[in-house]
C-alpha cells in the first residue's frame, strides 16, 4: 500500500524547510566558507591576490599586537555601549509596560519611528547637534555659558552616543517583550504577601525580565562591536573599531586575504559570545524581541 | 563604429543588389543570420541589442554636477544614450566594487591618474581604446598622455583634467600673509591644534610630510622622518576628511580652519561666498584625472562619449563648472580667461611647472606605505 502523507511527516517538514535551508547555505554558509578560504590566499599587491595557499595572514594577525589591541578596544566599546543601553533602555521599557495609557501602541510606534529614517542620516544628524556650529554649542555660546565651543564631536564619547541612538530601540523592545510575558498576578501576589512596590520589582519583575535584558545586551553588544559607520562619521581615526580596520584593509589597501582574515576573526569572536549566551539562555528571547 | 544587426543585413543586401555577392552566397549568409537569430539565447538578444545607456562613476559633488550638466545631458540629447551615474568618495572603494562585479557592470570611471591606472592594469581591469574613434584626443596635452602610454601602449584611459592639492585656510582666522609665509607648515602649526584637517589619503599625507621635511616627494630618503611628521599632523588634526563633500562641510562650518584641499572644491566654496583662501606651496601635490574605460564595456559608445567630452566646447564648459583646468593643450585650443585663472593652470602646455607623483616610484611603495598610514591614522 502506498504510504500517505501525514501532518507531521518528516518528508513534509524537510520540504517546507528546504527553501530556507538552501537560502542559508547559499547566502550565509557558502559566503562565509569562501571568505574563510580567502584567508589562506596570498596577497601580491593592491587588488591582486593568488590562490597559492599560505598561513601568512593568520600569522600576521596572531603575532601583531596592533590587531589584538583593536579587537580588545572594540570589545570594550561594545560592552560599554551595551551596558549603557541596558541602563537607559530598561526604564522606558518598564514605563511602556506598566503604563495604563490607553494608546500604548503609540508609545511602541514612537520606538519604531527612527527606523523609518536612514541610519546614515540619523548618524549625520549628531554632527549638527554636537559640532562646533551645532545646536548645543551655539545655544551655550549665545547664553554666555561658554566662551569656546565644547569639543563634543570626533571622540569616543560621540561614537558611543551615536551607537546608543541606534541601538536603544533594540534594547527597549527586548526588555518590553520580556516584561509583557510576566504574569501580572505574580506581582499582585507579592504585594498581597507584604512586599513593597520596590521589593516586588526587585524580587519578581526584575528577575523575570532578565532574559529580555540579557538578550538586549547581547544584541547591542554584537551590533556595536560590529559597527563601522558610526565610528567613521562621529569619531576620529583613533576611535575606529575593528569594522573600520576590516574596511580599510579591504577597501583602502585592497588586501582581500588579510581583510577576510580580520572578518573571520570578528565573526568567530562575536559568534563565541552569541554561543555562550545561547548555551545558557537560548535564542528564543532574542527572536521574540526582534519580532516585537 | 559598431554595426547593428539590421545595418549588417542591409549592407549584405546592398552588396547582393550591386552584384558583389552571388545569389548562393547571399542566401547562405542570410540563412546563417536567420539561424543565429532563431537559435540565439535570451542573453544574446540583450548583448546584441543597441546600447541604450553607459555607466559612469565619478567623485560626485560639484565636479560631477558640472560633468553631468555640460557633458552628459547634451550627449544624451544628441545620441539618446543615457549616462547612468554613480559616485564614490575613495577610488579604492570603486575598485573593490568593480572586482566583485561582472565585466561591463561598471564602464567609465573618472579615475585619479596614473597612480590608480597601475592598479587597474595590475588587476586586469583595463580595456584597449581605439584612438581613431576619439579624434578629439589630438587636442589633449601630450605630457599628460605619455605616462599612461608608458604603462600600456594601447590606452585604456584618456586624461581629462588636472589640479593640485594645496592649502586651504579660513581667512577670518588666518591672514593671506601668514598663509603665504608659512605655506605647508601651516598644517603643523601648534597654534591651530584641533582645527587642522587633511585628506585621509596616504599619498597626500606622505607628500606633505615630504615637503615639511624638505625631501623630494618622488625620492624619499628618510621614511622615519616622514612618518614622524605624519603623526605630528595627525595629533594636531581634528578630522581627516575622506570626500570632497566632507571637506567642504568641515571648512564651511568652521570645524577646521586649515587643511590640504583640492583646488576645485575650494574654488566652489569661494564661489559660494565662504571666507576661504587657497595657496599652492612650493612643490604642491599635482594630480591629473582621466576617463578610464573598463574591460567589458561597450567600447564604441564609451569612446563616442569620451570624444564628446573632449570636444573643446564641452571640455571648456565642464572645466569652468568644476573649476579644474581641462586636459586640452592651451597651445592648440583657445581656452577662456576663467580657466587661465584657475589654480594649477599651466599655460605652456608642458606641465613642467607642476610636480606630479612618479607613478613607478609610488607604485613600488604603495602597499607598505598605505598599510603604515592606515595604522598611524588610527593612533598607532
Amino acid at each position: 500500500m502506498k504510504r500517505r502523507w501525514t501532518l507531521y511527516d518528516p518528508r513534509l517538514a524537510w520540504m517546507l524547510v528546504a527553501p530556507v535551508l538552501l537560502l542559508l547555505i547559499f547566502f550565509l554558509i557558502l559566503p562565509i566558507a569562501v571568505m574563510a578560504g580567502y584567508t589562506f590566499f596570498t596577497f601580491v599587491t593592491a587588488g591582486v591576490e593568488t590562490s597559492a595557499l599560505t598561513t601568512a595572514n593568520w600569522h600576521e594577525f596572531l603575532t601583531d599586537s596592533y590587531y589584538s589591541g583593536f579587537l580588545l578596544k572594540t570589545l570594550r566599546v561594545g560592552a560599554i555601549t551595551a551596558l549603557l543601553c541596558g541602563v537607559l533602555g530598561y526604564f522606558p521599557a518598564y514605563f511602556i509596560w506598566a503604563t495604563t495609557f490607553r494608546h500604548k501602541w503609540l508609545l511602541l510606534l514612537l520606538l519604531i519611528v527612527p527606523f523609518w529614517i536612514s541610519f546614515t542620516i540619523r548618524t549625520f544628524s549628531w554632527i549638527n547637534i554636537l559640532g562646533e556650529q551645532g545646536v548645543i554649542n551655539v545655544a551655550l555660546l549665545k547664553m554666555g555659558i561658554i566662551h569656546e565651543p565644547l569639543q563634543m564631536l570626533y571622540n569616543e564619547g560621540a561614537v558611543i552616543l551615536g551607537m546608543l541612538h541606534f541601538l536603544l530601540p533594540y534594547m527597549i523592545l527586548n526588555v518590553y517583550v520580556s516584561l509583557e510575558s510576566i504574569d501580572r498576578t505574580l506581582i499582585s501576589a507579592a504585594r498581597s504577601m507584604g512586599c513593597t512596590s520596590a521589593q516586588a520589582f526587585r524580587e519578581v519583575t526584575l528577575p523575570l525580565s532578565l532574559p529580555g535584558l540579557a538578550a538586549g545586551l547581547l544584541l547591542c553588544f554584537v551590533l556595536a562591536a560590529g559597527s563601522y559607520v558610526t565610528p567613521q562619521l562621529l569619531g576620529s581615526g583613533r576611535d575606529a573599531l575593528f569594522g573600520n580596520l576590516i574596511y580599510d584593509t579591504i577597501m583602502g589597501e585592497l588586501n582581500w586575504p588579510m581583510g577576510a582574515t580580520l572578518s573571520i576573526v570578528l565573526f568567530i569572536v562575536l559568534g563565541f559570545f552569541a554561543a555562550v549566551y545561547t548555551r545558557y539562555m537560548g535564542m528564543s528571547q532574542i527572536v521574540k524581541g526582534l519580532g516585537g | 563604429m559598431k554595426l547593428t544587426t539590421t545595418k549588417r543585413l542591409e549592407r549584405l543586401h546592398d552588396r547582393y543588389a550591386n552584384g558583389d555577392l552571388s545569389r548562393r552566397t547571399f542566401l547562405t549568409l542570410t540563412a546563417a543570420a536567420a539561424a543565429s537569430a532563431g537559435l540565439s539565447m535570451p542573453w544574446m538578444g540583450r548583448a546584441l541589442a543597441a546600447v541604450q545607456e553607459v555607466r559612469f562613476d565619478g567623485w560626485g559633488g560639484t565636479v560631477q554636477d558640472a560633468i553631468d550638466k555640460f557633458a552628459f545631458q547634451p550627449y544624451t540629447g544628441k545620441t539618446k544614450i543615457k549616462v547612468v551615474q554613480g559616485t564614490f568618495g575613495d577610488e579604492d572603494e570603486i575598485i573593490t566594487k568593480i572586482k566583485t562585479a561582472k565585466p561591463g557592470d561598471y564602464q567609465v570611471i573618472h579615475s585619479s591618474g596614473v597612480n590608480y591606472y597601475i592598479k587597474y592594469v595590475n588587476a586586469g581591469l583595463t580595456s584597449e581604446i581605439n584612438e581613431a574613434n576619439i579624434p578629439n584626443m589630438a587636442n589633449v596635452l601630450q605630457p599628460m598622455i605619455e605616462p599612461f602610454r608608458k604603462l600600456t601602449p594601447k590606452l585604456s584611459a584618456v586624461p581629462y583634467d588636472y589640479g593640485t592639492t594645496g592649502i586651504a585656510y579660513n581667512t577670518k582666522v588666518i591672514s593671506p600673509e601668514e598663509a603665504k609665509e608659512k605655506g605647508a607648515a601651516l598644517l603643523l602649526d601648534k597654534k591651530y591644534a584641533g582645527k587642522v584637517g587633511g585628506y585621509s589619503d596616504m599619498t597626500t599625507r606622505v607628500w606633505y610630510a615630504a615637503l615639511a621635511t624638505g625631501q623630494d616627494p618622488n625620492n624619499l630618503k628618510d621614511m622615519d622622518a616622514i612618518w614622524a611628521k605624519v603623526r605630528e599632523t595627525r595629533d594636531l588634526a581634528k578630522k581627516f576628511w575622506s570626500s570632497g563633500a566632507e571637506l567642504m562641510d568641515l571648512l564651511s562650518k568652521g570645524e577646521i580652519v586649515v587643511t590640504d584641499a583640492w583646488s576645485g572644491r575650494v574654488a566652489a566654496l569661494q564661489d559660494q561666498g565662504h571666507p576661504i583662501g587657497y595657496l599652492d606651496p612650493s612643490g604642491s601635490y599635482a594630480w591629473m584625472e582621466d576617463m578610464l574605460i573598463l574591460k567589458g564595456s561597450p567600447m564604441a559608445e564609451c569612446e563616442e562619449l569620451i570624444n564628446f567630452m573632449l570636444d573643446p566646447a564641452t571640455s571648456i564648459a565642464v572645466a569652468e563648472g568644476q573649476s579644474y583646468p581641462p586636459s586640452l593643450d592651451p597651445t592648440k585650443v583657445k581656452l577662456t580667461e576663467k580657466i587661465e585663472k584657475l589654480p594649477a593652470f599651466d599655460k605652456t602646455g608642458t606641465m613642467k611647472s607642476l610636480t606630479f607623483a612618479d607613478p613607478t616610484y609610488w607604485a613600488t611603495n604603495e602597499d607598505a606605505w598605505t598599510k603604515q598610514w592606515n595604522r598611524i591614522s588610527k593612533g598607532a
